[in-house]
């Protein structure tokens, strides 16, 4: 049995670590699935198949989206970026700059080490002692 | 500019690395409370309370035939500890300097680091109760031989799955505490550390403020941290040869499972 999510020895990671890990993994599942059905559709004739594959598509909208929101979650610096670039209108490349920018530049000024200005501490779980 | 009014401070670029750098490491080492309990957030300065899913009745109403009932909220708490730093040394650092005197820092981020722990695991007069005075179990002294730490986490453990808490369990130790362990090796030389960890199957914590030990599930959902603003520095005032900053945080806590935790006396 593999456990390709890991890079390192799982048993040299915080539990925390190997629990972000399979997250990871699902959202690139979600993400590789929504792909498939969308090529799917694009080529089906039967209007019924397509239907039963757009109900599919809806599910994986929705896994991809809670695994992204509680890996968001789970990293502050990652969610004060996605926070700089989803939902947004106007240039996806500059708001992205903008985001990183902000998120891991902000250190070096008056704007903080985050978006927020806070020293981006966050949840210590998984840091031993 | 946002309420810490950093743009204000008479402070370059490579300073405020210099200080946000040292407040991280020095606060980050110190914060055991948070190395245990469910962390979310950070929510933001503006965010005010927590929804704690309740409400309580309301003895008139604003019309007949009707009836209201009024939201019950955990309102967060500002914790706050002000220093100053001298501008020179802020000059050298500027300069390149690697041994710039920032006590006065260090010693505010140790002093709010602790006093998280103590909010969290003693809790705060009229603001927020602590997971050892939420705890139904008697509070057994843990004492002054470390050798005998295995027998009363042992009991706590049992004392936790025997009100079907599962774990694995956490271990916050306070100062004192804490030197025992790491400094005892039982009969055969075996580290006293490594021995609590295999009754505990989870982490083992320096946590300045905790009195004594406390002995907690870590399975989640049973004690919740709510940050708003997340640990940060701002900036108050100045003159020709001082700055004067604070560090600060705003954050609610409550315990969700009193009986997922055991608390140890010194």
């Amino acid at each position: 049995m593999g456990f390709d999510q890991y890079h390192e020895p799982p048993g040299e990671l915080p539990s925390e670590t190997r629990t972000f890990a399979r997250l990871c993994a699902s959202l690139t599942e979600e993400a590789e699935a929504i792909g498939w059905y969308e090529q799917r559709i694009a080529v089906e004739t039967d209007p019924e198949a397509v239907s039963v594959m757009r109900d599919a598509l809806g599910e994986e909208f929705k896994h991809f989206s809670m695994d992204l929101e509680f890996l968001l979650r789970r990293t502050p610096a990652w969610r004060e970026v996605a926070q700089g670039i989803l939902f947004q209108s106007g240039d996806i490349v500059e708001h992205g700059e903008e985001a990183e920018s902000e998120a891991f530049e902000g250190g070096t000024g008056p704007g903080g080490a985050f978006a927020d200005g806070s020293l981006g501490i966050g949840s210590l779980r998984g840091v031993s002692r | 500019m946002n309420h810490l009014l950093r743009g204000h401070a008479p402070i370059s670029d490579i300073g405020w690395q210099t200080l946000d750098g040292e407040a991280r490491e020095r606060a980050g080492a110190a914060l055991g409370a948070r190395k245990l309990i469910d962390f979310s957030g950070p929510h933001g300065w503006t965010y005010s309370a927590t929804n704690l899913g309740r409400s309580g009745p309301l003895s008139s109403a604003p019309g007949d035939g009707v009836s209201g009932r009024q939201r019950r909220v955990l309102p967060l708490v500002e914790l706050r500890a002000d220093f100053e730093l001298s501008r020179e040394e802020l000059r050298d650092a500027d300069r390149g300097a690697d041994d710039v005197d920032l006590e006065a820092l260090d010693t505010a981020a140790h002093q709010i680091a602790r006093a998280e722990n103590v909010a969290v695991f003693h809790g705060w007069d009229e603001a927020i109760v602590g997971i050892s005075e939420s705890s139904p179990y008697e509070q057994l002294s843990l004492g002054d031989a470390a050798d005998k730490y295995p027998r009363q986490v042992a009991g706590a453990v049992e004392q936790l799955l025997c009100s079907g808490i599962s774990g694995p369990y956490g271990l916050a130790l306070g100062r004192e505490q804490y030197r025992r362990v790491v400094e005892t090796a039982e009969h055969g030389g075996y580290p006293l550390f490594d021995h609590l960890r295999k009754i505990l199957e989870g982490p083992i914590v320096w946590a300045p403020g905790v009195r004594g030990a406390v002995v907690l599930s870590q399975r989640g959902g049973d004690f919740v941290f709510e940050s708003g603003q997340d640990l940060s520095i701002g900036y108050q005032s100045h003159d020709a040869d001082v700055v004067r900053l604070y560090l600060e945080e705003s954050f609610s806590f409550h315990v969700a499972t009193p009986e997922a935790a055991v608390a140890l006396t010194p």
